[in-house]
């Protein structure tokens, strides 16, 4: 609500406002056609690289209809994808949701790709049309050619190929190995499809030349700390041997790189009973997993970014007169209703909005860098009144995502405007506690907990292979470690088991603990191993 | 920066996937299209409409935490009376305040839209019907292609050669194309002042002419593009007639809701059938008792009568109707009654009477269908009404009778329709 409020009065402020008498207006009325769609993708990168500095990638705009966007949503928004009942599902769904008019669509949708594909839709008015390229084929657009997450774990300039090749893949089992065989594979691997996800950079083999530097470096390290008095100390007794099981297990686990929370991986490396194709179509699955990681873990940033963004290019439109009033109160009408944040008994609550907090949390840190209080110098020494707003965003934008910008930079001025609190629902009480509200002993606490729940490994049950002997029955045995005594949906967990016995070939269990207690245990047999 | 224009590009992207799901979900969607054709009016059969089926059945499963247990945290956002310390009662549900951690989703139907082609063809499926049957069904409507002018492109076989040796002729004339026994005559020309000689000025314009005439002929084609022309047709539909359907019931306390159900499949599918082939049908519904009445297609299957059955009431009742407001040489006249059998014995000859004077003549096609609980089927000796039907039967092809108990049974009523139209398209 508080964005909401801002965003009127500032419009009230430039409407007053004689504009700048620089340029001419891009357009009037709502209007567009290919030529103005151009001039208005012109004016909006002048001022996102221009002033802003944003660094994108290509931009390749395309213009579709609503039943276009319709197709596009049931494909997770990608231009081709392999062929499977459950996107035809949601299709039938979001088809129906639409027609009868419980939800409208998207006005874009854009892809981490190079060049950026920016969909947007036909029925979109000019006003809209530049609000949505300022804000996918600017905001979106350099969030992703620059944020660290997607720089580590995504290769925009070869997803669009790989995508075809898996289609066609997919598309050639289906051929030969019959549609049923590759549908009830690709069902197993959405199953696991959460846990077919590498969250560390694997690490990369070093050449010659670095592995030679390390090696002088830890010896002149050695040499700095050389101290002869350490030669007359008493040597310790050598560690009890280990008995033979302990060594064949940590010998066993060690060959298999166990334990491994990357099951589809592990699936794909080791399941003994998996032809090559569907060790080829884990892979696919699995790799397609871990190009939408990097969306999952910075969708408030990702939207705050490009909201941020669109709103200051908007502004910067209509202050040098390229967007009439009409024009600019149109954008404001739907910026506001975009970043409306609902509060929490309010009948329309539903979470925490991306949208309003993202662009809350980027106007804060502006606001810090430009006109801080004292509250903001104690908390943000190294950011506050340095009076360069845009280069402390862009800094953000590249190197933070959802859980560290929060624990980072949410600010106790943003606390208390949105009113944040936190409570605790502990199931062995009777009541709800209220453990922390926006005042000086709760800021922190507030902070970390935000950021714990936007925390996608955390929000992910942590379930890890832990242990298979290859040699003996071959029973794969796998940890979920509870935390805070949540344990997984029952009927989901042993279906999903199902089908990770039926890749497997062989039985399967899965015990959810903790350190000190065992909730519950999940088996399996294989009914229909894949072989 | 491109700008591409995606909006011409081929739509139904989804359509392969779409298909998929409702193959994959076909035994929930087949029961659930049941349901829905035993609500819906027998008119509105083949329409479009929102399915629900169990979201269990298409669930994709993930592993994600539980919804229950545990202690959970949550950062809400508005605050206005809560102080640290407080305690607030547990909300009765999921939802309120508390409902931020988990995306699962909880709903437990899973809701979509049918086309109306999907819709027909799984009722047709569920009715266990064969293809060849379910194709003449759903068969789109017939077209009789009818000559309508010329075109400048088509197929080589519709290559109008008149037409196109007229536009050819045309253009010639128009151009100016020297014709072949010009040049001919000509060269003979040449020839003859070649052979008398001394006429070499002369020679010399002639040869100028037949040059300038030989050019004009390959410049001017014989046939150019342009002139090809292909006939058009248009195809329209077969001229169509209207058609009246009677549906006849007996209601009296013997049919219990099963039956009704099987009856009503039957006049559906009948509907169906007659609506593919004729423009305009009209549904007339006669129940009885030991009297018969006309009423509106929901008292027809819901509301219940008490009283004798006297069968031969609705067969007068049918006529006063066909006689009132249906001509028999304006109306294509269908008739199906449903009954448990039953019939007052003495009404026996009488119905036969009226059935084999009165109302065969009328009819296109007669449909009795005895409906039963199938526990007492073949043992079962024959009811009063289907003896008497059965003397009938042996001499008329338009009636045809059946036991049905069980939804798969109503299809072979059908077959000897079918089984004549199919002969009459093959003459």
């Amino acid at each position: 609500m508080s964005t909401d409020k801002t965003a009127t009065r500032k419009s009230k402020s430039t409407l007053s406002a004689k504009p700048e008498p620089s340029a001419s207006l891009l357009y009037t009325g709502s209007d567009w056609n290919f030529d103005t769609l151009g001039r208005i993708f012109d004016a909006v990168r002048k001022i996102g690289e221009g002033e802003l500095g944003l660094d994108t990638y290509r931009t390749q705009i395309e213009v579709i209809t609503s039943e276009q966007m319709l197709d596009a949503y049931s494909s997770v928004g990608m231009p081709l994808f392999y062929k499977h009942w459950s996107f035809g599902k949601d299709f039938a769904r979001n088809q129906m949701m639409y027609n009868k008019g419980y939800q409208g669509l998207a006005y874009e949708i854009v892809i981490n790709s190079d060049p950026c594909i920016c969909y947007i839709m036909e029925e979109n008015s000019a006003t809209m049309q530049t609000l949505v390229l300022a804000h996918a084929a600017m905001g979106h657009n350099h969030f992703f050619k620059n944020n660290y997450v997607f720089r580590q774990w995504t290769d925009a300039s070869g997803i669009a190929d790989y995508l075809s090749f898996a289609k066609a893949y997919i598309a050639k089992c289906e051929e030969r190995y019959g549609i049923e065989a590759v549908e009830r594979l690709v069902d197993a691997a959405h199953a696991l499809q959460s846990h077919g996800i590498h969250r560390y950079p694997g690490k990369r083999s070093m050449d010659l030349a670095t592995e030679a530097r390390r090696e002088q470096e830890r010896r002149a390290h050695g040499e700095a700390l050389f101290n002869d008095l350490w030669r007359t100390v008493p040597k310790a007794k050598g560690k009890v041997p280990a008995s033979k099981k302990k060594v064949e297990e940590d010998r066993r686990k060690a060959i298999l790189k166990l334990p491994e929370e990357n099951i589809l991986y592990f699936l794909e490396k080791t399941a003994p009973r998996l032809a090559g194709w569907q060790r080829e179509i884990l892979r696919i699955i699995r790799l397609i997993a871990q190009y939408f990681y990097p969306q999952r873990q910075t969708k408030m940033m990702n939207e705050g970014c490009a909201t941020w963004t669109h709103h200051r290019i908007m502004t910067r439109l209509h202050e040098t007169g390229q967007i009439n009033d009409g024009a600019y109160l149109e954008f404001l009408h739907s910026h506001t209703s975009v970043v409306m944040q609902p509060d929490f008994n309010d009948r329309r609550y539903s979470g925490i909005n991306p949208y309003a907090l993202g662009f809350a949390m980027m106007q804060d840190i502006e606001r810090i860098s430009l006109t801080p209080t004292d509250e903001d110098r104690a908390w943000f020494p190294d950011i506050a009144g340095n009076g360069n707003p845009y280069g402390t965003l862009k800094d953000v934008w590249a190197n933070f995502r959802d859980e560290s910008i929060i624990s980072q930079y949410l600010s106790p001025h943003l606390i208390r405007k949105m009113g944040l609190f936190h409570i605790v629902d502990d199931h062995e009480e009777e009541e709800l506690l209220v453990s922390a509200i926006h005042d000086e002993r709760g800021y922190r606490e507030v902070r970390r907990a935000l950021a714990r729940q936007y925390d996608v490994a955390r929000r992910d049950p942590d379930i890890q292979v832990v242990d298979v002997d290859l040699a003996g029955d071959r029973r794969l045995e796998l940890r979920h470690n509870v935390v805070d005594g949540i344990t997984l949906e029952e009927k989901d967990a042993d279906r999903v088991l199902q089908h990770l016995a039926d890749l497997w070939g062989y039985e399967v269990r899965l015990v959810e603990a903790n350190d000190d207690t065992t909730f519950a245990e999940h088996k399996a047999e294989p009914m229909r191993p894949f072989a | 920066m491109h700008i591409i224009d995606r909006r011409r590009d081929p739509g139904g992207k989804s359509l392969a996937n779409r298909q998929r799901f409702i193959r994959r979900a076909r035994a929930l969607v087949r029961r659930a299209v049941r349901e829905a054709s035993a609500k819906r009016s027998i008119k509105d059969i083949d329409k479009a409409g929102d399915i629900v089926v169990p979201a269990d059945g298409v669930h994709e499963p993930v592993l994600r935490r539980g919804s229950e247990g545990g202690k959970r945290e949550y950062v809400l956002p508005g605050n206005k009376k809560y102080i640290q310390g407080d305690t607030i009662a547990r909300p009765d549900e999921e939802g309120g305040g508390s409902g931020a951690g988990d995306g699962g989703e909880g709903e437990d139907e899973f809701r979509f839209a049918l086309s109306d082609d999907e819709f027909l063809d799984l009722f047709l499926e569920d009715l266990e019907l064969p293809d060849l049957a379910k194709r003449q069904v759903m068969g789109v409507e017939e077209t009789q292609p009818v000559r309508a002018g010329y075109r400048s492109s088509g197929p080589p076989a519709t290559l109008s050669v008149v037409r196109t040796m007229r536009n050819s002729m045309l253009r010639r004339t128009a151009l100016g194309r020297p014709r072949p026994e010009e040049i001919a005559a000509l060269e003979a020309e040449i020839a003859r002042l070649d052979d008398v000689g001394g006429h070499d000025e002369a020679v010399a314009t002639l040869r100028a002419e037949l040059e300038r005439k030989q050019k004009r002929m390959r410049l001017v084609p014989f046939i150019d593009p342009i002139d090809v022309r292909y006939r058009r047709y248009d195809q329209i539909p077969k001229p169509v007639a209207r058609a009246v359907m009677f549906c006849l019931m007996d209601v009296s306390g013997s049919m219990d809701e099963h039956m009704k159900d099987l009856a009503k499949r039957f006049y559906s599918l009948l509907y169906l059938f007659l609506k593919r082939r004729y423009k305009r049908v009209d549904v007339v519904f006669i129940r009885h008792t030991h009297e018969a009445k006309e009423v509106d297609e929901d008292t027809f299957f819901h509301s219940r009568e008490s009283g004798g059955t006297v069968v031969s009431t609705a067969l007068e009742e049918m006529a006063r109707i066909v006689h009132d407001r249906y001509p028999a040489n304006q109306w294509n006249i269908y008739a199906a009654q449903a009954s448990d059998g039953d019939n007052l014995p003495m009404d026996n000859n009488n119905t036969i009477n009226l059935l084999k004077t009165a109302i065969l003549p009328l009819c296109q096609y007669y449909a009795y269908l005895e409906v039963g609980h199938g526990r007492d089927d073949g043992a079962g000796e024959a009811s009063s009404l289907w003896r008497a039907y059965e003397l009938v039967a042996g001499s008329e092809e338009r009636l045809a009778m059946r036991k049905v108990s069980h939804r798969r049974d109503i299809y072979p009523v059908f077959r000897d329709l079918f089984a004549r139209e199919g002969a009459k398209a093959e003459a």
